[in-house]
């Protein structure tokens, strides 16, 4: 197991650093979070043209780079320093990882191309209205329709799904759970905005009245492709969150460091300082917990589901709490709206419920770790 | 050298020399002659000037052979360090080797009943009387002082100097007449400390570390090592396994070292037990309890990731992140969470110790342990300190102490 960056990964986080404070300081991203879809065509274009993010972990035989998730883990880390508003999560971890685990090689080599060019912005919707992250909580029905699928129900908490060009649909058809695709302007298929806490973070709920759509893979066979991809997610999600979690923490250092009050900087008081250090602490526990499991993900360790859920876990901790200390060291002028702790704040609470909060992971965990010590004790 | 030529070299060495039927000292004293007990440390003595990443591959040819390295466990480790940095060769030449063959035992002579967070107030004064040094005071918390050949001692020599000024590091002799030492007993029923009282006790002129005057610069270089290696004490030393007369020695030697840290892994909370308990007690089935587990072994394995990522960056020679700083502080919380999980665990057992208790008494021992973590080896509210400062620089804390005549400031009246 790796525990530490390659020169090269440490050159490329800083590279990435530097472009994307340049590129997505927090004026633009009020700018881009005022917007419908939460993100620009072009602004995108121009960023991921650049660097080629959206390929990084897709392979070079699907006109990817080919990368791992330790690389793709130091993406995800450096946009959520910046809180980059871009549809790379949905298109690059959640729709990118379904057809990798779910599809067939004609499926990859025909979807995968626009994707990691970034030309095609494609999501995954798996989750209704019940907000339920597993996936037996799945109603929506897919039907043979001919040649082709007919979908019908509806989907929410989708990850710019009113955006996207190409949706990946987790439903349930006569054979079982099955992944289909959908074009995002399919007939039938209504999408509405949904009015989310985080602003630069959009969501959506998709009605679906008989849209057309294609399988994924086989059908039936989505079970064990999906839970790979919600390990994916949360693993990928855990390292963004660690990386807001240190812009914040960074933030509000520096804050306490220049207020004065009562004739000195705040940071020389000790109940600041044990704070910090706390803070410090917990996001650095965080940050392990998330590249450890990217790590394992790489490694294709025999536990990578149970860690998933620990990273996610940790993050989701951390970053809420990070974001509360952040506020209340700012005092007043953090919960203004011209401050941009709040940004973070948000971006915070929306990722620790997001995939499944805290206590979900955790009792996750806890039942693979049992499975797995009933497996153990009858081999 | 490469990791291939270190690898054959020392592989080599331990074929032609490595011999179970040698006895310990015999064996350690050939070992620190070769460079390959110590290799990081300077060719001059007993190592090789080989880099810190190649001592875990030396480590592991040792364990593929099954040969037994130099001693390494207790205050002897720090004292080598501390003489290393700020000793005459004279001084390393006399002690060093010794404590490479475990000869002789070292204890530390640090805190006192009056100065515990604040070791720079200590009050333990030395005099210089005709052609020696004269030691009168009281120190605490030594472990193994009763069974000490040396003590590393911190004592004033200047009480018009300012505090962090008028103190001189030694090394005395434990074994003369003017050295007392009584065991202190803990809250958990062992007595792994001492007091130790200093009465008129001796230390020749030659025996002091650095310069009179310079005793807070090199207690600071023995405590950033006890920091450091804060790991390789508190766990548990292993013997080698094997038939033999060397073999035989160091498990007798370790069983000595060790008696004292017993209790130490109930004191670091015995997450090993919580999953078991759990599944035994039956209490695993409720979803409360697996909540609280479940948060404890989040915390427990990314803290457990934090310390590998803080070594390997060493080993790869990368400068020092935060995550090199944190250990401590993480592990009393680990510590602290995983002795309430116990309790949650075992419910009216917890009311049991010994025999009675839950897991044979161990449960009752990690709840009656675990406080001592977040105490021993700086208090949690010094490492919360130390981070703020050293590692986020945040400004210190007005200082009332540092700028007067150590005389004139206020301090316990009980010393």
């Amino acid at each position: 197991m790796k525990f530490s960056f390659s020169p090269e990964q440490d050159e490329f986080r800083s590279n990435l650093r530097r472009f994307l404070a340049e590129r997505s300081p927090a004026k633009e991203v009020r700018r881009l979070m005022e917007t419908d879809a939460g993100w620009e065509r072009d602004a995108w274009r121009r960023i991921n043209g650049e660097l080629g993010l959206t390929a990084v972990r897709i392979p070079e035989a699907y006109g990817g780079h080919g990368f791992g998730f330790g690389e793709q883990a130091i993406v995800l880390e450096e946009m959520g320093r910046v809180l980059l508003c871009a549809p790379y999560f949905s298109s690059a971890v959640l729709a990118a990882g379904a057809i990798l685990n779910a599809g067939t090689d004609a499926q990859k080599a025909a979807l995968l191309p626009g994707i990691a060019s970034g030309a095609v912005v494609a999501t995954l919707a798996s989750v209704e209205d019940g907000g339920d992250w597993e996936a037996d909580a799945t109603r929506l029905a897919a039907t043979r329709d001919g040649e082709s699928w007919r979908l019908d129900g509806h989907k929410s908490f989708v990850l710019d799904g009113h955006s996207a060009d190409l949706i990946v649909v987790l439903a349930m058809a006569p054979g079982g759970l099955s992944l289909f695709t959908v074009a995002g302007a399919a007939d039938g298929l209504e999408r509405r905005r949904l009015n989310s806490l985080d602003p630069t973070r959009k969501l959506a709920r998709l009605e679906f009245r008989a849209v057309q759509a294609a399988l994924l893979g086989a059908e039936g066979a989505a079970a064990g492709p999906f839970a790979r991809v919600m390990a994916e997610a949360a693993v990928l999600l855990a390292n963004e969150m660690v990386g807001g979690a240190d812009r914040l923490r960074e933030d509000a250092l520096a804050y306490a460091m220049m207020r004065m009050q009562f004739g000195r900087s705040i940071a020389g008081f000790q109940s600041m300082k044990h704070k910090h250090a706390d803070m410090l602490l917990e996001v650095e526990l965080a940050k392990s917990a998330a590249y450890f499991a990217a790590a394992a993900l790489d490694d294709g360790d025999g536990d990578v589901m149970a860690t998933a859920s620990l990273a996610k876990a940790a993050a989701s901790e951390a970053y809420t709490q990070t974001a509360v200390h952040a506020i209340q060291i700012h005092g007043g002028i953090g919960f203004t709206w011209d401050n941009d702790t709040h940004l973070w704040f948000k971006r915070a609470k929306a990722s620790e419920a997001m995939f499944g909060d805290a206590h979900f992971h955790r009792e996750r965990m806890m039942q693979q770790m049992m499975g797995d010590a009933v497996m153990g004790a009858g081999s | 050298m490469n990791e291939a030529a270190v690898r054959a070299e020392v592989a080599g060495w331990l074929k032609a020399n490595w011999d179970p039927a040698l006895g310990l000292v015999e064996w350690r004293t050939k070992l620190a002659a070769s460079g390959w007990g110590v290799p990081h440390w300077p060719a001059q003595w007993h190592g090789r000037d080989l880099s810190d990443g190649l001592v875990p591959v030396v480590e592991e040819e040792f364990a593929k052979a099954g040969a037994i390295g130099v001693a390494k466990a207790g205050i002897r480790t720090l004292a080598a360090a501390t003489i290393l940095a700020h000793g005459t060769d004279m001084q390393k030449a006399k002690y060093l080797l010794r404590i490479l063959t475990g000869e002789d035992t070292w204890c530390q002579l640090f805190s006192e009943p009056g100065s515990g967070s604040d070791v720079a107030g200590a009050v333990t004064r030395a005099e210089f009387r005709g052609n020696q040094w004269v030691v009168n005071g009281q120190k605490v918390w030594t472990t193994s002082a009763h069974k000490a050949h040396w003590g590393l001692l911190l004592a004033r020599t200047d009480w018009d100097a300012t505090k962090h000024r008028g103190l001189s590091y030694f090394i005395i002799d434990m074994k003369q007449p003017g050295v007392t030492v009584q065991p202190l007993r803990q809250m958990n029923g062992y007595a792994s400390f001492n007091q130790v009282f200093l009465t008129d006790a001796i230390v020749p002129p030659e025996e002091i570390l650095s310069s009179v005057g310079d005793g807070w610069t090199v207690t600071n270089t023995t405590l950033m090592h006890e920091r450091r290696g804060a790991d390789g004490l508190r766990s548990w030393a292993s013997g080698t396994d094997g038939a033999g007369r060397a073999y035989d020695e160091e498990r007798a030697e370790i069983a000595t070292t060790m008696e004292p840290y017993r209790w130490y892994p109930q004191r670091a909370g015995r997450v090993d037990l919580v999953m078991p308990q759990a599944v035994a007690s039956g209490a695993i089935d409720d979803p409360v309890v697996r909540q609280e587990i479940g948060r404890l072994l989040v915390m427990a394995k990314s803290a457990e990731w934090t310390a590998r990522r803080a070594r390997t960056a060493k080993e790869q020679g990368k400068p020092q992140g935060p995550e090199g700083s944190l250990g401590k502080l993480a592990s009393s919380n680990v510590a602290r969470m995983a002795a309430r999980v116990h309790t949650l665990i075992a419910g009216a057992g917890a009311l049991l110790a010994g025999p009675d208790g839950p897991a044979d008494g161990m449960v009752a021992e990690v709840l009656l342990s675990v406080p001592a973590t977040s105490i021993a080896g700086g208090t949690d509210e010094i490492q919360r300190n130390i981070i703020a400062e050293r590692v986020l620089k945040m400004p210190r804390e007005p200082s009332e102490d540092t700028k007067k005549p150590f005389r004139d400031v206020p301090r316990n009246t009980v010393s």
